[in-house]
C-alpha cells in the first residue's frame, strides 16, 4: 500500500542520501561485525554459551 | 571468593504466569467470537435485530482481540519469561520487589482499562495503538518501571557476562519506548478523545513504521531472548552457535527498525545503490533465519528428547512458525505478491502463523516447563500437554490454510475482467459470500487452538494444587570482583562488551536510533511535499462528528479508504486516491483489510436513504452482507458538546478553521443536519417508519454526512489536480 505514496518522499530535496547513508552504515557495521565475530577466542565462547545451563542451584526441582 | 546467599523471586513469575493464562483464554475467546461473526453476523444480537448492542459489534471487538492477544497474552508471557530468566542469568533477585509488583499490577490495570474502553468505542483507530491518550500515558509509566527494574537487576548482577537473552530484553525495552511515544503523539481534545498530531500520508507512514517495528520488538525480540534461554535450558545443551547469536542480535536490531519503510525510498536511488539495496534485502533473511537455525540446531543430537518432551515439541513448532512467518514477510514485500496479498485474508493468515505458532507455542512451552520448576512437582498430566500440542498444531493449520485460500480467491475475484472490459464480480458481495466456507473453517481452527489452551489452563491449575507453595527460591553465588574496565588479555571484543552493560545499552540505543532517524527525518519532511489540491477542504462540523463516529465504531477494521492505481480498483471504486486528499485526515483511516469494499469514493454513490437503511439493516440493501447492524446510531442523540474544542485542537494541528467558523460551528452543524433529514424525508417509507422522530439530532445523520463527503472534494475541481 505504501508504495503508492512513496513518490511523495522522492520529491524531498536530497532524500537519496538517507537510503545511501543507511545502506553504507549497514554494510560497514555488518562486515566489521562478521570479521570480529569470527576472530573471537573459542574458549570464552564455549564458557559463555554455558551460562543458561549453569545450575549451581541444586535446590531447584529437576525432573530429568 | 565467599559466596553470598540470596533468594530468587518466584512469586512475581507465578503472578505473570497466571495472568498469561487468564488473558490467553480471554484474548482467544474474543478472537473466536469475532471469527464467528463472519459466519453468523447476527450472533450477538441478543436483544433482537432492532436493538443491536453497540459494544458487541465487530468493529469494537476486533481491536479488543488484537490488543488482548498482543499486549495481554503475549505481553504477560514475555514478562513471565523475562522475570524468571533474568534472575537466573544474572544470579540476582530482581532489583526491587515493589517495582516488580507495580509493573505487574500496572500492566493488568492497563489491560482492564483497554478491555473497558475499546468496546466503549474509545479508540484512536491506529492499529495496535488504539488506546486513548490517558492509557497511553499509563503504558509509558509502567514501561519505565519495568525498565528501571530490569536495568537495576543488570547493575547488581553476580554474573559478569550478560548472556544473549538479556541483550534482546534490553533492545526490546529501549525500542518499544521510542516507537510507542513517537506513534502515539496526539492532541487531547477531551478526557477520552484525541487526534493524532500527524495527518494523512504522514500519519500512515509513522503508523506503519510503528506497526512493522511493534511486531519486531514486541512479538519478536523478547521472544527470541526467551528462545535463547529456554531452548538450551530444556534441551540441556548450549545454544548451537554463540557467534551466530551475536550476528543475529546486531543485524536484527540494526536492520529491522528501518527494514520495512526503508523500501519506500528505493525508487529514488541511483543504480549502484539499488543493486546494493537488493543485496541488503536478501541479507534481511540473515537475522531471522540465522535465529531460527540457531534455535533448531540447538536440538542437534537431542531429537529423541523431542519425542518424549512436550515442551520441546512446542518449541520446535514455534521456531518453525517463526521461520515460515519471516520467510513470508519478505515475500509479501515483493510488488506483485503484495498486489495480491494486500487487503485480503492472506495477511490475517500470515500474522496468525506468527501469533499462534511462534508466540503462542513458545509461551505454552515455557509455561509447562516453568510449572514444574515453580511448584517443584511433575506436571499433572503429560498426556494432556501432548493433547494440547496436537490440538494446537491442528488449530494452526485449520486457521491458516483456509485463510490463504480465501486471500487468493478474493484477490483473483477482485481483479477478474470480462472480455468487454467490465468486472466479472462487479458486486463486491459476491467476493465475500464466496469465501464464507473458509471463514467457517477458520473458526473451527480457532476452536481447536482455544480448546488446547484451555487444557493447558487445567493442567497448570492441577499442577499448582499438587505442588509446593514456596514462593522464594534460595540460591548462592559469589559477588562480582572489581576488574579492569579495559579489555583483558585473551578477551574478545564482544566478550568484553558483554560485561560493560551500560556501554552495551548505549550501543543498542545508538543502533536503533540510527535506523529510526534515517527513517523518521524523511517522514517529517514529507508533509511539505504532499501536492496540495485546492478543492480539498476541511470537514464541516457535522462531517467531523460523523468521522469521529466512524472511528468510534471501528469502520476502518473492515473498510479501506485507499484506492490503488490498478485498473480493477479504478473500475470498481472510481478514481484512485491522491495523497493530497488526506491532508485534513487526523488520523488517517486507510485501513488494512477489505472485509467490505473500499469507501474512499462512496460519497454521492448512494442516496442518504440507502445509507440510513443500510446502517439499520445491511441485509435489506445488500443481501448476504456480513456487516453488523448499527441500530443504535438511529436511537442515540448526537453529542456535539466537544465540537469547539475538537475544532480548536485541529486548528493547532494546522487545519484552517477560522475563529468565526468555530464560534458558529453548532449552527452550521444543525443546518447541515436539517438538510440530511429533509433528504431522508423524500422517501415515503422513511416518513412512514420514522416520520415522527427528530432524526436530525441523531448520530446517524452525522455519519451519513461524513460518508457522503468521502472522496468528493476532487470532483469539485478536477483541474486543480496535479
Amino acid at each position: 500500500m505504501l508504495k503508492f505514496i512513496k513518490h511523495n518522499l522522492e520529491g524531498i530535496d536530497g532524500v537519496e542520501i538517507y537510503p545511501i547513508i543507511s545502506l553504507l552504515l549497514f554494510f560497514i557495521v555488518f562486515v566489521t561485525m562478521i570479521v570480529f565475530v569470527f576472530k573471537l577466542p573459542k574458549g570464552r565462547i564455549d564458557e559463555i554459551s554455558q551460562l543458561p545451563l549453569d545450575n549451581d542451584n541444586n535446590k531447584e526441582f529437576n525432573h530429568e | 571468593m565467599e559466596k553470598e546467599q540470596f533468594y530468587y523471586d518466584n512469586k512475581i513469575v507465578k503472578m505473570f504466569l497466571w495472568a498469561t493464562i487468564l488473558w490467553g483464554v480471554v484474548g482467544m475467546l474474543v478472537g473466536l467470537l469475532v471469527a464467528l461473526l463472519f459466519v453468523f453476523p447476527g450472533l450477538l444480537e441478543f436483544a433482537g435485530a432492532d436493538n443491536a448492542i453497540s459494544w458487541l459489534s465487530f468493529g469494537r471487538l476486533r481491536p479488543l482481540h488484537t490488543n488482548a492477544v498482543i499486549f495481554a497474552f503475549v505481553g504477560n508471557g514475555i514478562f513471565l519469561g523475562i522475570y524468571y530468566s533474568t534472575q537466573r542469568l544474572l544470579k540476582a533477585r530482581m532489583f526491587n520487589d515493589v517495582l516488580s509488583r507495580i509493573h505487574f499490577w500496572g500492566w493488568q490495570a492497563i489491560i482492564v482499562a483497554a478491555a473497558v474502553t475499546l468496546p466503549l468505542g474509545l479508540t484512536s483507530s491506529k492499529e495496535y495503538a488504539e488506546l486513548e491518550w490517558p492509557i497511553d500515558i499509563m503504558v509509558v509509566l509502567i514501561w519505565v518501571v519495568f525498565g528501571i527494574n530490569l536495568i537495576g537487576t543488570i547493575l547488581k548482577r553476580r554474573q559478569r557476562h550478560i548472556y544473549v537473552a538479556i541483550w534482546f530484553y534490553i533492545a526490546t525495552l529501549i525500542t518499544i519506548a521510542v516507537l510507542y511515544i513517537f506513534n502515539n503523539l496526539e492532541m487531547p481534545v477531551s478526557a477520552f478523545k484525541s487526534y493524532s498530531v500527524y495527518s494523512g500520508v504522514q500519519d500512515a507512514l509513522v503508523q506503519w513504521w510503528y506497526g512493522h517495528n511493534a511486531v519486531a520488538f514486541f512479538l519478536t525480540t523478547p521472544v527470541l531472548g526467551l528462545m535463547y534461554y529456554f531452548v538450551p535450558k530444556v534441551a540441556n545443551r548450549p545454544v548451537y552457535s554463540y557467534r551466530l547469536s551475536i550476528i543475529h542480535f546486531w543485524t536484527l536490531i540494526f536492520l529491522y527498525i528501518w527494514a520495512g519503510p526503508h523500501h519506500l525510498l528505493y525508487t529514488a536511488l541511483p543504480e549502484w545503490a539499488q543493486n546494493l539495496g537488493t543485496v541488503f534485502s536478501i541479507m534481511l533473511i540473515f537475522p531471522s533465519w540465522g535465529g531460527m537455525i540457531n534455535g533448531l540446531l540447538t536440538l542437534r543430537g537431542a531429537w529423541d528428547k523431542v519425542r518424549e518432551n512436550p515442551v520441546l515439541k512446542f518449541f520446535v513448532v514455534a521456531i518453525t512458525g517463526y521461520g515460515m512467518a519471516t520467510f513470508e514477510g519478505p515475500m509479501l514485500s515483493f510488488k506483485n505478491l503484495n498486489a495480491i496479498g494486500h487487503y485480503t485474508d492472506w495477511i490475517v493468515g500470515h500474522v496468525h502463523i506468527g501469533a499462534l505458532a511462534w508466540n503462542g507455542f513458545m509461551v505454552a512451552g515455557i509455561v509447562y516447563w516453568l510449572a514444574e520448576k515453580l511448584w517443584k512437582t511433575p506436571l499433572y498430566s503429560k498426556k494432556l500437554a501432548n493433547t494440547h500440542f496436537w490440538l494446537g498444531t491442528m488449530g494452526i493449520l485449520f486457521y491458516a490454510i483456509p485463510l490463504y485460500i480465501a486471500g487468493f480467491t478474493q484477490a483473483l475475484m477482485w481483479k477478474e475482467f470480462n472480455p468487454d472490459g467490465t468486472l466479472v464480480y462487479g458486486n463486491f458481495l459476491e467476493t465475500v459470500t464466496e469465501v464464507i466456507p473458509m471463514y467457517a473453517m477458520r473458526a473451527i481452527g480457532g476452536t481447536l487452538y482455544l480448546t488446547g489452551f484451555v487444557l493447558l489452563a487445567i493442567n497448570i491449575i492441577k499442577t499448582a494444587k499438587a505442588g509446593s507453595t514456596v514462593e522464594d527460591e534460595l540460591a548462592e553465588a559469589a559477588p562480582l570482583k572489581k576488574i579492569s574496565g579495559k579489555r583483558i588479555a585473551g578477551e574478545g571484543w564482544h566478550t568484553w562488551l558483554e560485561r560493560r552493560t551500560v556501554l552495551f545499552t548505549i550501543l543498542t540505543t545508538i543502533a536503533i536510533l540510527i535506523g529510526g532517524l534515517v527513517e523518521i527525518v524523511p517522514l517529517i519532511l514529507v508533509k511539505s511535499n504532499i501536492p496540495t489540491i485546492e478543492s480539498v477542504k476541511p470537514y464541516t462540523p457535522l462531517e467531523l462528528e460523523g468521522r469521529d463516529i466512524y472511528i468510534r465504531e471501528g469502520c476502518n477494521n473492515c473498510h479501506s479508504q485507499m484506492i490503488r492505481p490498478f485498473r480493477s480498483e479504478v473500475e470498481r471504486y472510481g478514481e484512485y486516491s491522491k495523497a493530497g486528499e488526506y491532508v485534513y485526515d487526523f488520523p488517517f483511516l486507510w485501513g488494512s483489510r477489505r472485509t467490505g469494499p473500499d469507501v474512499h469514493r462512496v460519497g454521492g454513490k448512494y442516496n442518504d436513504n440507502w445509507h440510513f437503511n443500510h446502517m439499520m439493516d445491511p441485509r435489506s440493501t445488500s443481501p448476504g452482507s456480513i456487516m453488523p447492524r448499527y441500530s443504535w446510531l438511529i436511537k442515540n442523540d448526537m453529542n456535539a458538546s466537544n465540537l469547539e474544542s475538537k475544532m480548536e485542537g485541529l486548528v493547532k494541528l494546522g487545519v484552517p478553521y477560522s475563529p468565526e467558523r468555530i464560534s458558529s460551528a453548532k449552527q452550521e452543524l444543525l443546518a447541515q443536519a436539517k438538510q440530511v433529514e429533509e433528504n431522508l424525508r423524500q422517501d415515503p417509507e422513511f416518513v412512514k417508519n420514522y416520520g415522527s422522530s427528530n432524526i436530525q439530532n441523531k448520530e446517524i445523520v452525522a455519519l451519513i454526512a461524513y460518508l457522503q463527503r468521502l472522496g468528493t472534494d476532487i470532483k469539485a475541481n478536477k483541474t486543480a489536480l496535479k
